[in-house]
């Protein structure tokens, strides 16, 4: 380690980025997660069904990792919500 | 901590039966009265630790199935006054017990004792629900590795989605040099990752390979780190506040070298 000039990261500091990452997917698994994400769901439902009209049966919500950059793996929330319709911004919401 | 205690891990190897039989030592030497009951059927272990394997006649699976009565499979460690072992099987298979007898069975035991400890086996199938059944409160035990903490994590899920809501991390096999060189988990990263309490944090230790061989629990070792540990856990299991850091840093590893190196 670093004898050759090049200094690499504390193996303590690599252990603990892999599991919180590990742990994101482990608990996603578990029934108590899903729920949180059925939550989410209905939450991002309301708000974003206040400009738009969506798909409803069609959202899907999930916890992925992308591998993307130089830093390595990193875990994003990924939403895909078909539009049906773009709401006119009218008077109702700029009014008030 | 609650009187019915459950000692758990999920991955295997890390200390849950040296943890159950030291905080049960050192809890009947706090004058309390205790039985160990070991759920690990099939590899029972909690007897030879204690070194009390030879006096076994009756155990856990024979209660159940009513060819004993409970008294007479409990066994009496004549060295420690208020400390008794329920033997798991060692011929029989997790399925011999269901959680609806282990749990009716933990009933009887508290009715008897001030504590009963539960030793846990690894993983997270029938033996698992069976030690929890009955259980109230929760040490989970981990060693700083990334396998074992992501493993206390999923047990740490486990217990609250069972509604054991009492649940403290016990970190074991600590080596505070390895910690210092960035080479191992440190106490806060650990405890940042599975955001639980902390009950303890028991060093790394040869001398536990000693203790194990003769059968006797560090905890009676005054001369012990991983002993002087677990008697400051036993202390907080009986409700007193016993810092953590200060306690095993000086007779531990961190101390020697603060020293060593003329840091304090």
């Amino acid at each position: 380690m670093g004898l050759f000039g090049k200094r690499s990261r504390k193996s303590s500091s690599v252990a603990k980025d892999r599991l919180k990452l590990v742990l994101i997917y482990d608990r996603a698994g578990t029934s108590s997660n899903n729920e949180m994400i059925e939550m989410m769901k209905r939450d991002i439902m309301r708000v974003i069904s206040q400009y738009i009209e969506i798909e409803e049966e069609e959202i899907d919500l999930d916890i992925k990792t992308s591998n993307n950059t130089g830093e390595g793996v990193t875990s994003e929330l990924v939403a895909n919500i078909p539009i049906r319709k773009v709401k006119k911004l009218g008077k109702n919401r700029y009014q008030k | 901590m609650n009187n019915v205690i459950v000692v758990t891990s999920g991955k295997g190897g890390v200390g849950k039966t040296t943890t159950t039989a030291n905080l049960g030592v050192g809890l009947a030497r706090a004058g309390k009265s205790v039985v160990l009951m070991d759920t690990d059927i099939g590899l029972r272990n909690l007897d030879v630790v204690l070194g009390l394997e030879n006096r076994i006649v009756y155990d856990l699976v024979d209660v159940v199935e009513g060819t004993c009565r409970l008294k007479q499979a409990l066994i009496k460690d004549k060295r420690y006054d208020g400390l008794y072992l329920l033997p798991a099987a060692q011929t029989r298979n997790k399925m011999a017990v269901s959680p609806e007898q282990a749990k009716a069975l933990v009933e009887e035991l508290e009715k008897e004792f001030d504590y009963v400890l539960i030793d846990c086996p690894a993983g997270i199938e029938q033996g698992f629900q069976n030690a929890i059944a009955g259980a109230k409160s929760a040490i989970v035990v981990t060693v700083p590795e990334v396998s074992s903490v992501r493993d206390a994590d999923r047990i740490i899920g486990l217990l609250s989605a069972s509604e054991i809501t009492d649940v403290k991390l016990l970190i074991n096999r600590i080596r505070p040099d390895l910690v210092k060189k960035g080479d191992m988990l440190a106490i806060e990263d650990t405890l940042e990752i599975l955001g639980v309490d902390l009950i303890g944090v028991v060093p790394e230790d040869e001398m536990i390979f000693r203790s194990s061989n003769l059968g006797e629990p560090a905890v009676t070792d005054d001369k012990s780190r991983a002993g002087s540990a677990y008697r400051n856990i036993t202390q907080r299991i009986l409700g007193k506040e016993i810092p953590i850091m200060d306690m095993e840093e000086k007779s531990g590893f961190f101390g020697k070298m603060k020293k060593l190196f003329g840091k304090n």
